[in-house]
């Protein structure tokens, strides 16, 4: 039987593709938050069991098809930031939401300058530092995102 | 639940494990041609994924149009009736050039220039990857698209095909760094190459000599070499020339015709003489 706790890390997953890859007004689209890595971070710190390295390389994959960049780069530097907070989780619980927002916003810039020298390496694109907007907006969210899908969680009670 | 003896391999292979399939996906997908086909089957696998994702901004123009009041309308109506009958007085001088044209061409033995096959595609998605300007349309190989083939809008030209899915393809817009488009001058036919600059706004001309005759508000229209775009569809505008003469070339800037930050219907074209293997080559760019 179908039942929705089963999927609903799928089902956040998907979302998060969404909300990364949906048209936005020109004016909006660079402080597009990273949606993806928000949610892939609050289900590694919430069950690192669950979700770690190979969810983020299967969901950066993902992205990367959606996104039309060379396959694998969005891959490596998903996992890459995911590995650091899944070995820290501990630690990283026992912050308070604005220090973890601290801690993602480091985490999501390292994320895009990974991005940024895989694509450097690959062709020949200069670093300008509106591709860091992200990074502010990132940041900004992770509370509201914590909130709510720590809600969802404990109302269907994922584990 | 058994955190801390987590079951499987362990975090640090996981990773590495990662990294080297990232590292081999890249280095297929940038290096091997015939990976494009297995390309074609991932896209048409997400492209569930681009159309639902597109459906709120869907959804909100259906609404829109819903109640937009008949005045509006009517306006709308007159408005286009009037661009109609403009445009078909143009298009009787325009047959009866075109027949001229080929009468002469036959005169001189010139071959006449066929018409090409078109469609008209609407804007999916633009991408949000700040490195890269490309957008994802609605048609794909199930309507013959291929990969290098030409892309327009009403204005000029907007880019070539880079990949093909069943139902949606991705196409490079010419501002892309990457991209490059063999132009001419129509005032007086010197070819160029205007490639992209990464921004929307702006294409760079490179490697043009101090002594060139080329000025501000040049038209730059597609010169046909390369047999990716067909011949005489405006690109740009030259804005600016820059004759440094401390610099080896001059510094050449325009503006694209189309206009590239609010496409929403394209048209795909079919030349005749279009090789099938696209001429983009992502390895090298030239960029001053």
């Amino acid at each position: 039987m179908f039942s929705l706790r089963n999927y609903t890390i799928s089902i956040s997953m998907l979302v998060a593709l969404m909300l990364q890859i949906m048209p936005m007004p020109i004016i909006a689209d660079p402080f597009r938050p990273d949606w993806v890595f928000l949610v892939l971070a609050y289900w590694t710190l919430a069950l690192p069991q669950r979700v770690n390295v190979g969810v983020a390389f299967i969901n950066g994959l993902l992205l990367d098809l959606l996104l039309g960049t060379t396959l694998g780069i969005h891959g490596f530097a998903l996992s890459l930031a995911i590995f650091i907070l899944a070995a820290n989780y501990q630690r990283l619980r026992n912050y308070s939401v604005w220090q973890q927002a601290f801690m993602v916003g480091l985490l999501t810039s390292l994320y895009h300058l990974v991005i940024f020298w895989l694509q450097h390496l690959l062709t020949d694109i200069y670093f300008l530092f509106t591709y860091l907007w992200p990074v502010l907006t990132t940041m900004l969210f992770w509370p509201w995102c914590f909130l709510v899908l720590r809600k969802v969680r404990r109302q269907l009670k994922v584990n | 639940m058994d955190t801390i003896f987590a079951r499987g391999p362990s975090l640090l292979s996981r990773l590495i494990l990662a990294s080297l399939l990232s590292l081999l996906l890249i280095i297929l997908d940038h290096r091997l041609d015939s990976f494009s086909t297995v390309r074609v089957y991932l896209n048409s696998l997400v492209s569930p994924l681009q159309y639902m994702a597109n459906l709120p901004g869907q959804m909100l123009n259906q609404a829109s149009s819903a109640v937009t009041t008949q005045r509006e309308l009517l306006e709308q109506n007159a408005r286009l009736t009037q661009q109609n009958i403009l445009m078909s007085e143009e298009v009787q001088r325009f047959n009866l050039l075109k027949k001229e044209n080929d009468r002469l061409r036959s005169l001189l033995g010139s071959p006449v220039r066929p018409g090409m096959r078109k469609i008209v595609a609407e804007l999916m998605a633009v991408d949000n990857n700040p490195y890269s300007h490309q957008v994802v349309i609605n048609k794909g190989t199930i309507n013959g698209v291929y990969e290098g083939q030409p892309v327009l809008d009403d204005k000029g030209i907007v880019g070539q095909v880079m990949q093909v899915g069943t139902t949606t393809s991705r196409v490079l817009l010419i501002a892309d760094v990457t991209h490059g488009v063999p132009v001419r001058i129509v005032r007086n036919d010197v070819r160029l190459v205007a490639s992209g600059s990464g921004q929307l706004s702006r294409l760079s001309v490179n490697h043009v000599p101090h002594s060139t005759d080329i000025r501000e508000g040049d038209i730059l229209v597609s010169s046909g070499l390369g047999h990716v775009f067909p011949e005489g569809y405006p690109v740009g505008e030259v804005t600016a020339v820059i004759r440094d003469e401390t610099r080896p070339f001059a510094l050449i800037r325009a503006k694209p015709a189309a206009q590239l930050e609010r496409l929403k219907h394209l048209l795909l074209l079919w030349p005749d003489d279009a090789p099938r293997e696209p001429v983009i080559d992502r390895g090298q760019t030239t960029d001053v």
